[in-house]
């Protein structure tokens, strides 16, 4: 099956005081209809440059994006209007018309696809109800918390049933309470509708909470693609790594020594590892970290071992884990 | 105070004055709306930016904000002689006073237009608006809060143009100030004519700002 979004060799370059800056360098990638695609990385990375191309508010300066198998840099101004209504996107800052109500935000993109406005109110209160603000209608964006917005941007851009939603740091500006309830209708409108999702982000936690493929940006190119599982479990690249390992870089004061990181789905976590490792080998292992995490449903831990200082018990302590199925990889370089 | 004839003048003289000004901002903005937008979306980071139409443009107005009205007003006699008939009156002074207003206003509405969110236009072009439904339904729409006291700011200074016009004939209050207050020393005259022109400026600025406050609705 032809994927829903194909992106082929784009680069996006501006021009800046001090030279070129390239934003997008050649990068090219697939998205399957009805995936939840993370695209993740640093700021800076150019994650929204990318984003911006995929319904080309940036146009790229080279390449194809092809949207349910139309080229979109092919297309006539007017064409490419009439095809951006079936992108939606959602932002950090929620842009929504702080001049309209609740209920007329919705209606704006009806309005410019043309819908009656009896039709276009009628539709606005129905997302309204399926984003349970429907007693908001006639407030003002001025009036309403940030996750209140963004569910009126969310209604917004379902107005017009759009195929694609682009989310722009959707959750950025918002507390992780929020985050979650944000998550959670994103992903139940992505299997009630079936609107295949792109989530741009610099939080590994959104990636694993909602997505099913994930991307890593870096300085502009794409490192590391692959499902969110593999890059947990196996991360290639020292910018995933990175990513991962965000939250873990408080253990500053454990140098000098051998460190792995060992990660494990749910079958190995009825097994006591640790302590058969440490009951097996007679030496004490040092747990530095540990953390269980939800991806897609499934439980997946993690955790930082310091290993003894004998290289031999150490070597034959990582094959062990190995031969139980479980993720390892030392750590040791980017653990400061 | 003063004898029925005087009086009768005074209150002539504003409704000139009121007629002057109210026409020549509605022409005003007839000019300087258009080319305010203009100017927001064809410079670097508007929506259909155009290096070469905002140079001109810009040029244009500036060129115009640096004559000093009273020359301005001299300057175009004939080209209001030609379109109005005859070079003094308060009619005729509408010409100069429009000349003078638009790229003002233009100005006005430019920053005004300049102030919405980025973001915002962003999202509406992300729905499939074109340029027209930007300016429109996003610009206009999102700024009128701005637009608004644009306006009342322009009134305050055509008023104030205006009865610089007096110098030349140009009918209103400005010009029995000067006939009278100036040229006959009756400076009582010339008291009551400032009175009413401060009265009639606190007047539109109070209209102005009260119904742009009551449209804006950024605030809870």
């Amino acid at each position: 099956m032809e994927p829903i979004i194909r992106v082929e060799n784009i680069s996006r370059t501006f021009q800046a005081n001090n030279g070129q800056v390239e934003a997008v360098k050649n990068i090219s990638f697939s998205i399957e209809k009805g995936d939840i695609f993370g695209i993740i990385g640093l700021s800076g990375a150019g994650k929204s440059t990318l984003v911006r191309c995929l319904n080309l508010l940036e146009k790229p300066n080279e390449g194809n994006i092809y949207v349910d198998g139309k080229n979109l840099m092919e297309l006539s101004q007017k064409e490419l209007r009439k095809e951006r209504q079936d992108i939606g996107m959602i932002f950090q800052h929620f842009n929504l018309l702080m001049q309209r109500t609740v209920l007329d935000n919705i209606c704006f993109p009806l309005e410019i696809a043309g819908v009656s406005r009896r039709e276009a109110r009628k539709r606005a209160a129905e997302l309204l109800e399926t984003v349970g603000l429907s007693e908001k209608a006639k407030a003002y964006p001025a009036q309403l918390s940030g996750g209140q917005k963004q569910r009126v941007a969310i209604a917004r851009v379902l107005a017009n049933n759009p195929k694609i939603l682009l989310c722009d740091e959707a959750t950025s500006a918002l507390d992780p309470q929020t985050t979650k309830s944000i998550l959670k209708l994103l992903k139940e409108i992505n299997q009630k509708y079936g609107i295949t999702i792109v989530v741009i982000t610099h939080e590994m936690a959104v990636i694993q909470e909602i997505c099913s493929k994930v991307a890593v940006l870096d300085h502009g190119s794409m490192v590391e693609e692959g499902t969110v599982e593999e890059l947990f479990r196996a991360p290639k690249t020292e910018e995933a790594k990175k990513l991962i390992l965000n939250e873990v870089v408080h253990i500053t004061e454990m140098k000098g020594e051998r460190m792995i990181r060992v990660t494990f789905g749910g079958k190995s976590a009825f097994e006591p590892l640790i302590g058969n490792v440490i009951l097996e080998y007679k030496t004490p292992l040092n747990i530095l970290y540990a953390n269980t995490k939800t991806i897609n449903g499934n439980a997946e831990g993690e955790m930082i071992l310091q290993l003894p200082e004998s290289k031999e018990i150490a070597d034959r302590m990582i094959a062990y884990f190995k031969e139980k199925g479980l993720g390892v990889e030392e750590v040791d370089n980017y653990v400061r | 105070m003063f004898d029925e004839t005087i009086r009768a003048m005074l209150i002539e003289g504003t409704w000139a004055t009121l007629y002057m000004t109210l026409v020549s901002t509605l022409f005003g903005y007839l000019i300087g709306l258009p080319m305010g937008i203009v100017l927001c979306i064809t410079d670097k980071g508007g929506i259909k930016p155009n290096a070469v139409v905002y140079k001109i443009l810009d040029f244009i107005v500036n060129l115009t904000r640096s004559i000093p009205f009273l020359i301005l007003l001299i300057l175009v006699m004939p080209l209001t002689k030609l379109i109005v008939g005859q070079s003094y009156g308060s009619t005729a002074t509408i010409v100069p006073l429009t000349i003078a207003a638009a790229p003002f206003i233009g100005r006005m509405v430019e920053s005004s237009l300049k102030e919405v969110d980025k973001g915002v236009i962003e999202a509406a072009q992300s729905m499939g608006a074109g340029t027209l439904t930007v300016i429109w339904k996003v610009l206009l729409a999102e700024a009128r809060t701005s637009l608004l006291v644009g306006v009342t700011i322009a009134v305050g200074t055509i008023l104030g143009y205006s009865a610089m016009a007096g110098v030349v004939g140009g009918g209103g209050l400005g010009d029995i100030a000067i006939r009278y207050g100036y040229y006959r020393y009756e400076t009582g005259i010339m008291i009551v004519t400032i009175i009413i022109l401060v009265i009639l400026v606190q007047i539109l600025q109070g209209i102005g700002m009260m119904l742009s406050k009551k449209l804006d609705r950024r605030q809870v």
